[in-house]
């Protein structure tokens, strides 16, 4: 194993340290350090964040290999700087057994990019109306904690308790997608002023926050935890809030993609602003932002959501919902929040807190001696423009297309050795 | 210049008065007794119909002919498209075989904006899912004027299904621009979420918005929508929002009454009404082709 020097790099935006990586972990950190054999990595103006963990990913495998597959979503991951991601269960087959879900892992084993933690369904087939054997998926070599029918919601209120109540033995986590199913029927943007100039199927604000405030009520009841999934109201940010000063166990994250994006975009009817919870309105950002800022809202993942070219170049009912977002995540939250909660909440947010949520104990961790070397280098100086085609991902459907963003990851580092270095892709 | 007629908001007031000025120019051929021009010849115009609408298509084609051009009728059924091909590659089929103009119908809300950026050739949009349809707009436009004499000023009420209606949204953009005041009416049930930012009125009573219209324009209500809980029934619908003999005494002597086809008689609408005196119905749809011939001629003729 190759032993890596570190030279120069601001831990969380800190004075300039040394960072000794030897054998999977942080060997040494001071100044000034040296070691013999090591490949040195000059590091002066980055700054080193713990490997950041994504707690909603599609990798489409099985099922969408042409959209995305375990490798190809790592490798994206690993070059957005993440060394850990929660892979969706709404493949096909749905991973809502062990089989399938130890398939997941292993094939993230064996890509060794990031660790790939499968997210089990909570209903057969994402059905909504079965439990599936959500134990057997905790006990089975993946280890799942989070459950969720992503993609669906758990709608009926009585399966949803019972689902909340039942992981609780595993200490698992129900993370919901808030769509109340009978007020999106045929649903394609948010119901609101641009919808209905567009002439398009309005998806109300109300049918996430009716089924949050049902859920916080129902862990509350059941003493369990919930994590709610792209959160993309103003409604439910106070919802959460309510619930949260009430002590309920819940957590939430919210998209890069509605921390920036409104749904103006649906003007242009280009399919790539398609996305499900949908782009919302300015002060729905405005409101995110700050809950992401106060804690309400307590993560950021990606949902980072591949799509074949022929599922996106098509009139906007037609196409599928969702974007890739791996790779440009950490450039929109320097870009939307660096100002305001510095890179040690940046870490907060998109390292330890998702671990914690996934628990992922290797991941989430704060640089120090002797402790897992997950680590991401960045430049924060450093301005990209986004390429599609230059993307790792198999897929392209991303909304930033020709946008320029600040802040670039330089190498990802997990357990020691490099997934990314000067930039590109070690493997 | 444009280049394609997606939406009425493509059109300011000068280029909408100078279709409608237009129009009326090929009017005045209808009565001779040659009706073609030759404005258009060796120029292709394909009708791109996703949706049976033979009204619209029977328009659009009668006025391409009329100006000479080379008319290829496509229709979604019993062609590639049924066979699954997507609506890029039947674009670029198109292009390929050098469509000056393309006139799309299409079930979904945008197609319209989707194909113009992967042809070269003008797209008219001929009623794009619950979104628009911009020449359904401006012949009413034409029918307004050329039976009250002007647009500016007058009231005109829209009645029935403005949430799923691709005439109301069109009529409102363009109606807004050429100076009426319009005044959507319907359940609240059938109005948008966020109709508020409309240049238009909003109401949800028919009868106390009669006695000030200049126009009244019924919307075809589908009965299937109660299914969707948008009203109780039929029935009671056509009580509340249906202009019978009884609503038509309410409007002013001048006033005119509306509507873009197919009527549901004995819904929105009582044959009574749709048969009256006031009624435009079948004047809408010569006036159609009219200004079809007007729109084709400025967008291929390039002279918009």
């Amino acid at each position: 194993m190759t032993t890596y020097l570190i030279k120069g790099v601001s831990v969380l935006g800190g004075p300039a340290t040394d960072l000794v990586i030897r054998d999977g972990v942080v060997a040494q950190m001071g100044n000034d350090l040296s070691a013999v054999d090591a490949r040195e990595i000059d590091a002066g103006g980055l700054v080193a964040l713990p490997g950041l963990v994504d707690l909603h990913t599609h990798l489409r495998e099985p099922g969408r290999e042409d959209a995305e597959t375990v490798e190809t979503g790592s490798r994206a991951a690993a070059m957005g700087g993440y060394t850990a991601v929660c892979a969706m269960a709404n493949t096909s087959p749905v991973a809502d057994t062990a089989g399938v879900v130890e398939q997941v892992w292993r094939l993230g084993r064996e890509a060794g990019l990031v660790d790939v933690q499968p997210v089990g369904a909570v209903t057969v087939g994402l059905e909504g109306t079965q439990l599936a054997e959500l134990g057997a998926m905790a006990d089975s070599a993946a280890q799942v904690r989070i459950f969720s029918d992503d993609g669906h919601c758990v709608s009926d209120p009585r399966l949803m308790r019972r689902a909340l109540e039942y992981v609780k033995a595993f200490d698992g986590v129900v993370a919901q997608h808030a769509e109340e199913p009978r007020l999106t029927v045929g649903a394609q943007m948010h119901e609101g002023e641009v919808a209905a100039g567009l002439g398009m199927t309005g998806w109300p604000a109300v049918a996430e926050e009716s089924i949050i405030a049902r859920d916080v009520l129902l862990a509350e009841h059941v003493g369990a935890r919930l994590h709610v999934c792209h959160v993309s109201t103003a409604g439910s940010v106070e919802i959460l809030r309510w619930a949260k000063r009430r002590g309920v166990r819940v957590t939430a994250e919210v998209t890069p993609h509605h921390l920036l994006l409104t749904d103006e975009r649906a003007t242009s009817y280009d399919p790539v602003f398609k996305v499900n919870p949908p782009l919302r309105t300015a002060s729905d950002v405005a409101a995110l932002r700050t809950a992401l800022i106060e804690g309400v809202v307590d993560i950021i993942a990606t949902d980072h959501a591949p799509h074949t070219l022929e599922d996106k170049e098509c009139e906007w009912a037609y196409a599928r919902p969702g974007m890739v977002g791996l790779e440009t995540a950490l450039s929109i939250v320097v870009d939307v929040a660096l100002d305001t909660l510095g890179w040690d909440g940046i870490a907060e947010r998109m390292s330890r807190t998702p671990a914690r949520i996934a628990g992922l104990t290797d991941h989430g961790l704060d640089i120090g001696v002797g402790v897992p070397a997950n680590i991401t280098l960045v430049d924060p100086a450093a301005r990209w423009r986004v390429e599609p085609a230059d993307l790792a991902s198999r897929s392209r459907n991303t909304p930033y297309a020709g946008l320029t963003l600040p802040a670039r990851v330089v190498a990802t580092f997990l357990r020691g050795e490099p997934t990314v270095l000067d930039g590109k892709a070690v493997k | 210049m444009i280049r394609h007629l997606l939406s009425a908001a493509d059109l300011d007031a000068a280029t909408a008065t100078l279709v409608l000025d237009t129009a009326h120019e090929m009017a005045l051929l209808a009565d001779r007794e040659v009706k073609k021009l030759p404005t258009l010849r060796g120029r292709t115009v394909v009708n791109l119909f996703y949706e049976d609408s033979t009204r619209t298509r029977i328009s659009f084609e009668a006025a391409a002919k009329r100006l000479s051009a080379d008319v290829i009728n496509f229709s979604a059924k019993g062609s590639s498209v049924s066979k699954g091909e997507s609506l890029k590659d039947t674009a670029l089929t198109l292009q390929a075989m050098g469509a000056d103009g393309v006139v799309v119908r299409h079930p979904a809300s945008g197609a319209p904006h989707r194909l113009a950026h992967w042809v070269d050739g003008s797209v008219l949009n001929a009623g794009d899912g619950t979104h628009e349809h911009p020449t359904q707009a401006l012949l009413d436009a034409y029918t307004m004027r050329s039976r009250l004499g002007r647009l500016e000023g007058l009231n005109v009420a829209i009645v029935g299904d403005v949430l799923h209606s691709r005439v109301a949204r069109s009529n409102v953009l363009l109606l807004h621009t050429l100076g009426a005041k319009v005044t959507l009416v319907a359940p609240p049930t059938l109005l948008p979420v966020g109709v508020e930012a409309w240049p238009a009125r909003t109401s949800y009573q028919l009868d106390s918005v009669l006695p000030d219209s200049d126009v009244v324009m019924m919307l075809r209500v589908q009965r299937e929508r109660m299914d969707e809980a948008y009203f109780p029934s039929a029935r009671e619908y056509s009580r509340r929002y249906g202009l019978d003999t009884a609503r038509m005494r309410r409007l002013p002597e001048h006033a005119i009454v509306m509507h873009p086809g197919p009527m549901n008689r004995g819904m929105e609408i009582t044959p009574e009404v749709a048969d009256s005196v006031r009624s435009t119905i079948v004047e809408q749809v010569a006036n159609g082709v009219s200004v079809r011939m007007a729109v084709l001629y400025l967008l291929l003729g390039g002279k918009v």
